[in-house]
């Protein structure tokens, strides 16, 4: 058998393959928060209970209303989405003119509340979400057997992360969008309606939350806590990807999910830690991040 | 043993010398206070939580108290799963409400803390939730019993048990703590002294690992026929759910070394049929624990009791027959001569049946290993386990002289 530092390649294969799945959420939580950022100024801290939340409206859809899987992939991040606008109408919106430090303390504060309700509604045990029957089962590459799933979850990401980079960077709106953060008043000059396009912003960034929420919710288990245990890697991406750079946080969220896959073989138990090393390392050598834009 | 009818003798002389002042005011009845100090809203929250607040109101209302002209008061607090929160709410009990006897605590420090304040405060403490055997060892005192399980149970159970159905090849996934390595040190020692051996483990970092898949390839690598988690709540959940997905569970035995009832029902049938698991309740595995949880379910919206709530039932039964048995006020001066008087008696309950407690504060019952039912064989909501092997009350514990608890060597 072909061995790759001491390792069997088809384990190391896999462990890449993995790798990149991991790295599907990763980047796809990450745009949503360098989006948030990048347009808002906002460190959005809430982003891990609205992953959750678009995992539990997924799983409501279903056990309340009979819908499925399919529809929930497109009405949980709407739903959620919504949810989102009026936050930032309400409540967020009032913070723009302060420092950062107040945004990142509000919508921890909410995180907190929404885990809160959600956990005294429906316990902290999770609920079951079964992987959709069109995606069952698993095919075997050779070097590992993988379920249809995770691919599915990949390619979607890809698609997603890939669309929304394009309309940002490509499309006029995106370029509205970006000329809006650089200098409000001039744009609001125009007869562009700023406040509005920022408010649908911030829906757009925790839509994609709730998306990635009901990608997670037949892999992992459906709980309040769900999103904790991805948002401080998540803000470690966003920070080595350079801070409300798009592209960045897809390259970087990927990345990051295979050098976690790898450490997951050599060192089990630094891999909750090396996304953290790297993002030292980073901070050191280019503080704006890899991405990022020189002031 | 010298020590507990010492201080039987002297509860005795100080109860008699206080006869005639009570019986002065007969009129006024004594009021015992129970609290109920529990996970209301983390993670133990469905293991003991508003359901082993229910569990205690059960024990009063079936005891009988006012029949027996008997006083009780309830209260319940939730201690954050940390252990200061839970100290200061069993001083606030025991020094300004009044609290007699302290119940759950589900979280193993968090109970290492409180039983350390009932012994000092000398009141009654019966533990249900938390896992560490440790409270009937190093830490273990005269104010303290531990009553539903421990990590020695369960790896004992679940170890020696699925060796000898066949599976005698090893490998651990286990969180990278505490918890973690001792149900991996312990489950080992069973595995191989009953002939099974070991291929490998993965520590895992806790918390913050949610995705499973890479362990899990490795683990199905090592060729083990027996997956061991050494973990709890949501990372088991993930670690199953992820096996199950990766076409694991039909080629390995997953082995829950901490597993609940509710847990079973979060996974659901379909993905967690064929897990192996020790518990010493469950609600269907004979009449009286059938009766128990039919009269248990309606207060909690159809949920079925866990061994943590039919643990709490159990021990406030026995504590108010014991504290009857040797008089209410005796029982509100003295807590560690009301353990005693627990230790004396047998216990029997819906719940356990016949059992007793060990002098090291230790109860006994057997244990069970379960084997989660296939959905095809489950005939409606929560019917989910069938029984594979038990092991009976004096060997499912930790031998009392090999526990060095301080108690026991006098």
């Amino acid at each position: 058998m072909m061995m790759i530092f001491g390792i069997p390649a088809p384990l190391l294969f896999g462990q890449l393959l993995l790798g990149l799945i991991n790295g599907a959420f990763y980047a796809m939580l990450s745009l949503g928060l360098a989006i948030i950022f990048g347009m808002l100024n906002i460190i959005n801290f809430a982003h891990g209970a609205l992953f959750m939340m678009g995992a539990f409206v997924s799983w409501m859809l279903l056990n309340y209303l009979d819908i499925g899987y399919f529809p929930a992939l497109f009405l949980a991040p709407l739903i959620v989405g919504t949810f989102g606008v009026i936050l930032e109408k309400t409540i967020i919106s009032r913070l723009y003119k302060l420092d950062h430090l107040y945004g990142l303390l509000l919508t921890f504060g909410m995180a907190l509340v929404i885990e809160g309700l959600f956990r005294n509604a429906y316990g902290s045990s999770g609920m079951p979400y079964r992987i959709p029957n069109v995606l069952q089962g698993a095919t075997d590459l050779g070097f590992m057997y993988m379920p249809n799933y995770r691919g599915w979850v990949v390619l979607l990401a890809a698609i997603v992360c890939f669309t929304t980079w394009a309309l940002i960077e490509k499309t006029s709106l995106g370029a509205t969008l970006r000329a809006a953060t650089e200098n409000a008043p001039l744009v609001q000059a125009f007869g562009v309606n700023v406040p509005r396009l920022i408010t649908l912003t911030y829906g757009a960034g925790v839509a994609l939350a709730a998306f990635a929420g009901v990608l997670a919710a037949p892999i992992y288990s459906v709980n309040p806590n769900m999103g904790t245990n991805f948002i401080n890697t998540v803000f470690a991406v966003v920070v080595i990807g350079g801070m409300g750079s798009i592209l960045g946080s897809i390259l970087t969220g990927f990345g990051l999910g295979v050098i976690e896959g790898l450490t997951k073989v050599f060192y089990p138990q630094a891999s909750a830690t090396v996304v953290f090393v790297v993002m030292v390392i980073i901070l050191l050598t280019r503080p704006r991040g890899l991405f990022g834009k020189a002031a | 043993m010298s020590l507990t009818r010492r201080t039987l003798i002297a509860a005795a002389a100080t109860s008699s010398a206080l006869t005639l002042p009570a019986s002065v005011k007969a009129q006024a009845v004594p009021t015992l206070k129970i609290g109920c100090l529990t996970d209301m809203s983390g993670p133990y929250k469905d293991i003991a939580g508003p359901g082993a607040l229910a569990a205690v109101h059960q024990a009063l209302e079936e005891y009988g108290i006012s029949a027996k002209g008997m006083k009780v008061e309830v209260l319940s607090a939730d201690h954050l799963n940390k252990p200061d929160v839970g100290v200061t709410v069993a001083r606030q009990w025991f020094d300004r409400d009044g609290v007699d006897m302290l119940v759950e605590v589900a979280n193993s420090g968090v109970a290492i803390a409180v039983a350390g304040v009932a012994r000092e405060k000398n009141k009654v403490y019966i533990n249900t939730g938390a896992a560490t055997s440790d409270l009937t060892s190093k830490d273990c005192n005269a104010n303290t019993i531990h009553w539903v399980y421990d990590t020695y149970m369960l790896s004992r159970s679940t170890g020696a048990a699925l060796v000898k159905a066949g599976g005698d090849t090893w490998f651990f996934i286990t969180a990278d703590y505490a918890f973690g390595k001792a149900l991996q040190r312990d489950t080992t020692a069973f595995v191989e002294s009953a002939g099974g051996k070991v291929l490998g483990s993965i520590a895992y970092p806790f918390p913050g690992t949610s995705d499973f898949s890479s362990y899990l390839i490795q683990a199905q690598a090592s060729g083990a026929k027996v997956l061991g988690m050494s973990n709890a709540g949501a990372d088991t959940i993930n670690t199953i759910k992820q096996a199950a997905e990766f076409g694991i569970t039909k080629k390995m035995r997953l082995a829950g070394l901490l597993l609940f009832l509710t847990d079973i029902h979060s996974l659901g049938l379909e993905i967690a049929q064929g897990i192996v698991l020790t518990d010493s309740f469950y609600w269907d595995m004979n009449d009286r624990a059938r009766a128990f949880s039919n009269r248990f379910s309606p207060k909690m919206n159809g949920v079925r009791p866990t061994m943590v709530h039919a643990g709490v039932y159990s021990s406030v039964l026995h504590y108010l027959k014991a504290a009857s048995a040797m008089g209410v006020d005796k029982a509100k001066l003295d807590g560690a001569a009301t353990i005693a008087q627990m230790k004396k008696m047998p216990t029997d309950d819906d719940c356990f049946g016949a059992g007793s407690i060990r002098a090291d504060g230790r109860k006994l019952h057997p244990a069970y290993l379960w084997e989660v039912k296939k959905p095809s064989e489950s005939k409606g909501p929560w019917d989910y386990y069938k029984p594979l092997a038990t092991t009976p009350a004096d060997q499912a514990f930790r031998p009392i002289e090999k526990g060095a608890c301080p108690l026991v060597k006098s």
